[in-house]
């Protein structure tokens, strides 16, 4: 299953650690962040409680830059 | 500017202004060090709090290899060395970067936007004999709106009351309107531009073209291209890398000079290594890239080009064959008249008028172009007697006179002599009265643009392949006309996959084959070709579907634009990658040996990302060749 998120974020480098931050949370199968468009889209592992995930995913992000927000 | 940007604005134009007054304030009055340094950090904490509290807290989350804790180390080493003036200063420009891009990236995306301005706020509804507006989402199917002039088409459907002319600018890049009557369907996104129209909705808003159009623009910066990946990867590994350098030149070389017995020279090297931190900042590299593709796009988007990622954008410019359905592609799809051949004294006006009467009474392709050839209203009065006879064509009673209108077989079945045999298309002969009057003939005409296209693709070297499944002999015919390298003739639908297999195995492997097709038909071919571009897509989901780049009109001369645009797009890529790769090199070495001092530093990582930025920002406009 694929979702598409509103993200925030200043700096584009910021956007690429992030974007890694989200690929790695467990439940995630593949992410991909435009800092252009400020759009995150995440495919989810087959059976992967979408909430669950995109909570630590988030948490995954506030580690390594603080300054970010994602909209879920 | 947004808030966020000019609230920044200001805390650089307070302590520019405060860094002036301390610095003539230092150069007219002796000032006492530590006030002069309290004075200093004034300015200092104005434009630098955040990034020295950004820089903490990646510090307590064991995030410290980003550029505001190379900015931070940067700078309060600076100060702490005494190089009071200089710590300010490079953060000062490290914020006037920061906020040139913020402005730079966000007037890219309100750019796109405004590009893309197609999304329409609500739908008039009546209820009541009232009109009313509401959200377009709550549109069901076969509802009745209204659309008034100026306003914008918001779903799909049929005009059933009505009649205007269409702004199709927004969707296809073409600026002369299109007419609408009474029946046509229309799609969203147009802007209605002289009458109200009602429309029965034939989509749901989700579904309806402007919707699809909007998903994919707004997504196609997800797909990210190789030289997106390969500068996100090299980050990831360059700012650790030069921070670790940045230590060892901090430590190594007093370290060598104690035990060598000569001075250690420890704020030379620290010196050195602050400003070796303040070039390596990956910035420039890491927003021109996505920006300039970002605008790649955006640019192919106001033409009427929906590319559906930026990989593919890339792949455009590597492409070295192209291969093309004839129908609805190179040709228009419908038939013609396209040549008249009076014999015997008639005139070309009596053939056309005769043979359009004969045929009045039929709805076969052949006789509604005969017709529409014809041009004037046909006064079925004048016609009697038709008689169809099949496999050959008719037989009328045409103002009192005997027409026979067909092909080569009817003549023969008449005895009638032909004069000249025409094989192009296909040819109607006709005799009056048992008297030959000439032959018409009728085929599917080429686009106006396609020779000129083929001919722009071949001079890039490009080489041209046309699949269709006519015969050789028509083929033939319209390959010579527009000039293409190389026909394949008389296939099914699943020889054109093979065909596209073939070509894809013998093409070297960095090159790529694109495909284009009108999106009938040929969805498996356009998935299987590296990129599938299908063509006049307006109202074509399937083909929008299982295209990479989506051509809103039918013009094949967009092709080469398209090209144009992705072969820009990427010189202006390399540019930033070479130009501020190279840049950063000169000055880390000129950092490390001491000949590049700050301000060379601060040049190096602002003035660099400035005009990367600025480079990058010419890939929104076209510049024509």
């Amino acid at each position: 299953m694929k979702k598409t998120y509103s993200v925030e974020v200043d700096c584009p480098n910021c956007a690429a650690k992030m974007e890694e931050a989200v690929k790695n949370t467990k439940g995630v199968k593949d992410a991909s962040l435009s800092f252009m468009t400020l759009k995150l889209r995440v495919e989810f592992e087959d059976g992967a409680d979408v909430d669950a995930v995109m909570k630590e995913a988030y948490a995954n992000c506030k580690k390594v830059e603080d300054d970010c927000e994602i909209i879920f | 500017m947004n808030s966020k940007q000019k609230k920044v604005l200001y805390r650089i134009i307070i302590s520019a202004v405060l860094v002036v007054v301390v610095s003539v304030l230092d150069a007219v009055l002796p000032v006492n060090i530590w006030v002069l340094a309290v004075l200093y950090l004034i300015p200092y904490f104005v434009i630098g709090y955040d990034i020295l509290k950004k820089a903490f807290k990646g510090i307590l989350k064991r995030q410290v290899f980003d550029e505001n804790f190379l900015m931070a180390v940067a700078t309060v080493g600076a100060l702490a060395l005494g190089d009071f003036r200089e710590g300010v200063a490079v953060m000062l420009f490290y914020q006037i970067g920061e906020l040139f891009q913020s402005c730079a990236v966000g007037k890219s995306r309100k750019n796109i936007a405004a590009l893309m301005d197609i999304r329409p706020d609500y739908a008039n509804i009546i209820e009541d004999g009232q009109l009313v507006k509401v959200d377009p989402d709550e549109v069901e199917t076969g509802t009745v709106i209204v659309v008034n002039p100026g306003e914008k088409v918001p779903i799909d459907g049929q005009i059933i009351e009505g009649s205007t002319s269409l702004n199709t600018s927004a969707l296809t890049g073409e600026s002369v309107p299109r007419d609408a009557v009474c029946g046509d369907e229309v799609i969203s996104g147009c802007i209605n531009l002289t009458g109200t129209i009602k429309i029965r909705t034939t989509k749901e808003f989700g579904d309806s073209t402007v919707s699809k159009i909007l998903d994919l623009v707004e997504n196609s910066s997800l797909k990210k291209s190789r030289s997106e990946n390969f500068i996100t990867r090299f980050a990831k590994y360059y700012t650790p890398a030069v921070c670790y350098s940045a230590l060892a030149l901090a430590l190594l070389p007093p370290v060598v000079n104690m035990l060598m017995g000569n001075p250690a020279a420890w704020q030379t090297w620290i010196v050195r290594a602050l400003t070796f931190l303040v070039i390596s900042c990956p910035c420039a590299l890491v927003i021109s890239v996505p920006l300039s593709f970002f605008g790649g796009i955006g640019c192919a988007s106001t033409n009427g080009i929906l590319v559906k990622g930026s990989n593919y954008l890339e792949a455009l410019a590597d492409t070295k064959y192209i291969v093309f359905d004839k129908t609805g592609t190179l040709t228009k799809g419908v038939f013609e008249v396209n040549g008249i051949y009076p014999e015997n004294n008639f005139s070309e006006e009596e053939l056309l008028y005769y043979a359009a009467y004969a045929e009045s009474g039929s709805s076969h392709p052949i006789s509604i172009s005969l017709k529409n050839a014809y041009g004037s209203q046909l006064d079925l009065e004048r016609v009697s007697d038709i008689e169809e006879i099949a496999g050959h064509g008719v037989a009328a009673l045409v103002d009192g006179k005997k027409v026979c209108a067909g092909n080569l077989k009817l003549m023969k079945r008449q005895g009638i002599q032909v004069i000249t045999e025409h094989d192009e298309g296909t040819a109607v002969y006709v005799s009056v009265n048992q008297v030959y009057a000439g032959c018409i003939t009728i085929s599917d005409v080429v686009k106006p643009t396609s020779k000129e296209a083929i001919a722009g693709l071949k001079q890039s070297g490009i080489r041209t392949v046309m699949l269709t499944g006519d015969t050789a002999k028509t083929a033939a015919r319209v390959a010579d006309e527009i000039g293409i390298d190389e026909v394949r003739s008389e296939l099914l639908p699943a020889d054109k996959v093979s065909e596209v297999e073939r070509l894809l195995s013998v093409k070297g492997k960095k090159e790529k084959l694109a495909f284009v097709g009108d999106g009938i038909n040929d969805a498996p071919v356009l998935s299987r070709a590296d990129i599938g571009i299908a063509m006049g897509a307006l109202g074509s989901d399937a083909a929008i579907e299982a295209a990479d780049v989506v051509l809103m009109d039918d013009d094949p001369a967009k092709i080469a634009l398209a090209m144009r645009i992705s072969m820009k797009t990427l010189r202006i890529v390399r540019e930033n990658i070479v130009f501020a790769l190279a840049v950063k090199l000169v000055c880390l070495v000129l950092g490390a040996i001491g000949i590049a001092n700050m301000w060379v530093a601060i040049f190096a990582d602002v003035g660099v990302m400035v005009i990367a930025v600025l480079n990058a920002t010419r890939a929104l406009k076209l510049t024509r060749s």
